[in-house]
Parts: C-alpha cells; structure tokens; sequence
C-alpha cells in the first residue's frame, strides 16, 4: 500500500516536473524566436530541441545513459519527420494562404506518419541486415 | 544587417499567449516521457522531434502580423499567412539542426559526460540550423536577380 502510494507520488512528481521544466524550456526558445528577424530565421527556433533537452535529461537520471542514446537515435527519425511536416506547412501557408493554426493542427498526423513509416523502414533494414 | 534581435517585439506578447506555449510545451513534454513509458525508448525517442510549439507559434505569428496590418487599415490576413509560411520554412530549415543534436546525443552519450554532450550538441543544433538558413538565404538571393516578384516575397519576411 505505502510502496504504491510511493510510486504513484513519484510518477505524478515526475510529471509535474516534466511540465513545469517543459514549458519553461519551451518558452525560452519562444522568447528567443520573438526576438529575431527575418521570420524565416526566427523560424529555425521552432525546430529547437526544447523536449529534447527536458527528457534527455531526466531520462539519464531514471534509466541511464544508453536508453537516452536509444531515443536520441530514434529522434534523427522524428527530426526528418518534422522536416517533412514544417515543409508542407510552409507550402500551404505560403502558396495556398491556409489559415496558420487548423493547418499546423491538421497536418500533425503527417508528424506521426511519416516518423512512424521511418521507423518501420529502419526496423526492416535492420532485418534485413542481420538476415545478410 | 541580415539577421536583427528585436527585444521590443516581446511586449506585444500577451500573458495568454505566454500561457499557451508554457501550457503546450509542458504537455507535450509529459506526453514524450508517457509515449516512452508505454512504448518503450525507441518510439519514445520520436515524440523528443515532435513539433511541441510550431502550431501555436505560426498561429501567433498570423495573428500578430493581421493585427499589425489593422492599426494602418489595412486587411492584412494574406500577409499574416505568407510570414506564417515562412516561419514555416525556418523551423523546416532547424530541422537539419535538430537531426544534428540527436545525432551527437546519440554517439556521445554512451562515452562522455552528459553535460558536455549536451553542450556539444546544442552547439551543433546552433551552428548547423545557422548554416542551412544563410546556404538557403544565398541561394534566395541568387534567385531574386532579375526576378521582380520574388524580391516582393522576400521583402515580405
């Protein structure tokens, strides 16, 4: 009973954590973006590793160094990704004049997609390699 | 000068915008360390590349440009869009950077101190973003000779 309470305590510490250290971070990089002109600069800032530097971090201290190398190798993948979803968000904002937040919104799952089928494309790589 | 830091576009900020991106940010690093709870490192490392901010901040950017159209009468939707779109393409450009830093964080990590990886890698993320936005600025300005409505486009950002 105590040992539970104790790991629910400590996942919703963690969370909270991650929240405030989340937002904090993520802001900064928004702060730093409101700054600089050109847009198209400024924009760079919208691709800053701001998660990353949150969870990397706490993830070294829960589970190690090896596993925030795992999701590191696995952000390369959601980084291309994000090159792919940001792309075609500036091509309908730009071209098309679609309104900025259903278009960003609506174009998440491309996100998803596309870091998914990455994924899937590395894992069967990776067989196939093993099988060679 | 190519690039300006203007410190006083900060106050055209409101605390409710200031909320929305500390509210999205804090979510959406919450949900990164739960995907990666349920579903282990490897999918969990996908989400560090997820695009926490971009949605509110283009939304913003469109929202601040409209208003700065409307205090001279002028309808400045089209143009709200079109410097979204290009907030658009830099965070496109970052990407390069981003992949830069996951990179160094995965072959540092393992070896080497984590707080001079982590340093070593945001400087890559700097230097790298830096580097694709002026090849890219060049090209533009390559482009834009003998190009009249490209040089109207580019004087919009």
């Amino acid at each position: 009973m105590i040992a539970g309470g104790g790991v629910l305590s400590s996942t919703a510490a963690e969370l909270i954590v991650r929240f405030v250290i989340g937002g904090a971070i993520v802001s900064l990089f928004a702060v730093i973006a409101e700054v600089f002109r050109p847009k198209s600069f400024a924009g760079l800032f919208g691709a800053a590793p701001s998660i990353a530097l949150t969870t990397i971090g706490i993830a070294i201290l829960q589970h190690g160094k090896e596993y925030a190398a795992i999701e590191a190798r696995s952000m390369i993948l959601g980084a291309i990704a994000f090159f792919i979803y940001a792309s075609i968000a500036s091509w309908l904002l730009f071209r098309h004049k679609a309104r900025a937040l259903p278009t960003t919104l609506g174009l998440l799952p491309v996100w998803l997609g596309a870091s998914l089928a990455l994924w899937y494309i590395h894992v069967a790589i990776e067989m196939l390699e093993r099988k060679v | 000068m190519i690039v300006q830091a203007k410190l006083a576009s900060l106050k055209g900020i409101t605390l409710r915008e200031w909320v929305i991106r500390f509210f999205f940010g804090g979510a959406v690093c919450v949900m990164a360390g739960l995907v990666a709870k349920w579903f282990g490192p490897i999918i969990g490392g996908l989400f560090l590349a997820f695009p926490a901010i971009f949605p509110a901040g283009a939304s913003m950017v469109e929202a601040h440009e409209k208003k700065h159209k409307a205090r001279v009468g002028l309808d400045g939707t089209n143009r709200g869009r079109t410097v979204a779109g290009l907030d658009a393409a830099g965070a496109a450009m970052g990407c390069f950077g981003l992949a830069g830093f996951a990179f160094v964080c995965w072959k540092g990590l393992p070896d080497f101190d984590t707080g001079v990886v982590l340093a070593l890698a945001s400087t890559v993320w700097v230097l790298l973003s830096i580097s694709v936005w002026l090849l890219r600025k060049s090209r533009t300005f390559r482009n834009m000779r003998g190009r009249q409505t490209t040089l109207h486009t580019f004087r919009s950002s």
